[in-house]
C-alpha cells in the first residue's frame, strides 16, 4: 500500500457543459437559435418571451423551468406556441441534462428562435451553461437599480439585457444612471432595452435587435 | 440544494481518477472562487453524504477559496471590488470583471494504492 497524488485540473462544470455542447449541436442541425432567459422571479420573463414572439415572424419555440406548475406552458398553448415545460422540483436553476430531455419534447419543424425560460432567480441560472446561443437577462425597475452590484455574474454573463416596467418608473424610485453605470462596468457590450409588458413599448426595437442577431 | 449536484461532479470525478489508478481517494483539493457561485461550506456539508460507498468514502475534503479580483482599464492593477463600487484604489480608474474568484475545479485527488 502507498499513497501517491495525481494533479487532475478538472472544471467540476466540465459534464454540464459537454451535455450543453450535444444540445447546441443538436438545435443547430435544426437552425433553431436558443436563448437563455434569466431574470428575478417577477421580473417579467413569461411576457417579455411573449411579447418578442409577437413582434418576431419567424417560429418560436419555448422550454418553461419552474419549480413547480404548469401555469406558464398552459399560458403559452393557449397562444398557440409550441412550450414544453420542466419542472426542477426544488432545484434554482435549470442545467444542461434537463434542458437535453425536454428539446426531445418540441417538434423543431422548422427554423426558429428557442426561448428557454430559466427558473425565477438571479444568482445560479448565470452559471450554467444550457446550450443557448444567447443568454437574455430579464429585469425591472421594481427589482431595484442596485441590482448589477448585488447580483453581478447575471450581468456580466448577458448578451442582451431587458428592463421591464419602464411604465412604472414615475412610482418607484430606479436610479437609471447608476444601473446603467453598474453595467457597463461589468459588461461593455450588451445592449439594455427599456420595455414595458403593460403597454407593448420597447419589444418592437428588441426584437429586431434578436431577429438580427438570430440571423433571421 | 444548489451545492448537492456539484458535489456529486466531484465525487465522480475523484473516483474516476481512482479507479484509472487502482486505489481509493484519501484526500481531494477543490479550488473554489467567491463568485463560482458555490459555497465551500455546503460542498463539505454534502460531501460525506455523497461520498458513501464510493472509492471516496473517508476522504478528506480540502477547499481553498479564491477572492475575487477586478483589472483596472486604466492602470492594469488587479484588486478587490468595494461594495457598490469598481472604483481602483491606485489610480481611480474602473475596473472591470476578471476571472480571478470563478475557479471552480478540483486540483488533485491524494489516492491510497495497493502495491503491485
Amino acid at each position: 500500500m502507498h499513497m501517491m497524488k495525481a494533479d487532475v485540473m478538472v472544471d467540476i462544470h466540465a459534464r454540464n457543459n459537454h451535455i450543453a455542447e450535444h444540445v447546441h449541436e443538436h438545435l443547430a442541425e435544426h437552425k433553431i437559435f436558443a436563448v437563455n432567459i434569466m431574470g428575478a422571479p417577477g421580473a417579467g420573463k413569461t411576457t417579455t418571451l411573449e411579447n418578442l414572439l409577437k413582434h418576431l415572424d419567424v417560429p418560436g419555440y419555448v422550454i418553461e423551468g419552474d419549480i413547480e406548475s404548469n401555469i406558464d406552458t398552459e399560458r403559452l398553448r393557449k397562444q398557440n406556441i409550441a412550450a414544453t415545460q420542466i419542472n426542477t422540483f426544488g432545484a434554482c436553476h435549470l442545467d444542461a441534462p434537463l434542458v437535453h430531455n425536454a428539446i426531445h419534447a418540441l417538434p423543431f419543424d422548422k427554423p426558429g428562435i428557442l426561448f428557454i425560460e430559466n427558473v425565477g432567480n438571479l444568482v445560479c441560472p448565470a452559471e450554467f451553461s444550457i446550450g443557448e446561443d444567447i443568454k437574455l437577462l430579464q429585469v425591472s425597475v421594481t427589482d431595484g437599480s442596485d441590482k448589477p452590484y448585488k447580483y453581478p455574474l447575471a450581468f456580466e454573463k448577458a448578451d442582451i439585457i431587458v428592463l421591464n416596467k419602464i411604465d412604472l418608473l414615475p412610482y418607484v424610485d430606479f436610479d437609471e444612471e447608476f444601473f446603467m453605470k453598474g453595467i457597463r462596468h461589468l459588461n461593455k457590450t450588451a445592449p439594455v432595452f427599456k420595455v414595458s409588458g403593460k403597454t407593448g413599448e420597447g419589444y418592437a426595437e428588441a426584437a429586431a435587435w434578436l431577429k438580427q442577431r438570430a440571423g433571421f | 440544494m444548489h451545492e448537492y449536484p456539484v458535489t456529486v461532479q466531484i465525487v465522480d470525478i475523484a473516483s474516476e481518477t481512482a479507479r484509472k489508478n487502482n486505489g481509493r481517494v484519501r484526500r481531494i483539493d477543490l479550488v473554489v472562487g467567491e463568485d463560482s457561485g458555490f459555497i465551500g461550506e455546503s460542498i463539505q456539508m454534502y460531501f460525506d453524504v455523497i461520498a458513501e460507498g464510493t472509492l471516496c468514502e473517508g476522504a478528506q475534503l480540502f477547499i481553498e477559496g479564491v477572492k475575487p479580483q477586478l483589472r483596472c482599464e486604466k492602470c492594469g492593477k488587479h484588486f478587490e471590488r468595494k461594495r457598490f463600487s469598481f472604483q481602483c484604489p491606485y489610480c481611480g480608474g474602473d475596473g472591470e470583471p476578471t476571472p480571478i474568484g470563478k475557479e471552480f475545479y478540483v486540483k488533485s485527488v491524494e489516492l491510497e494504492v495497493e502495491d503491485q
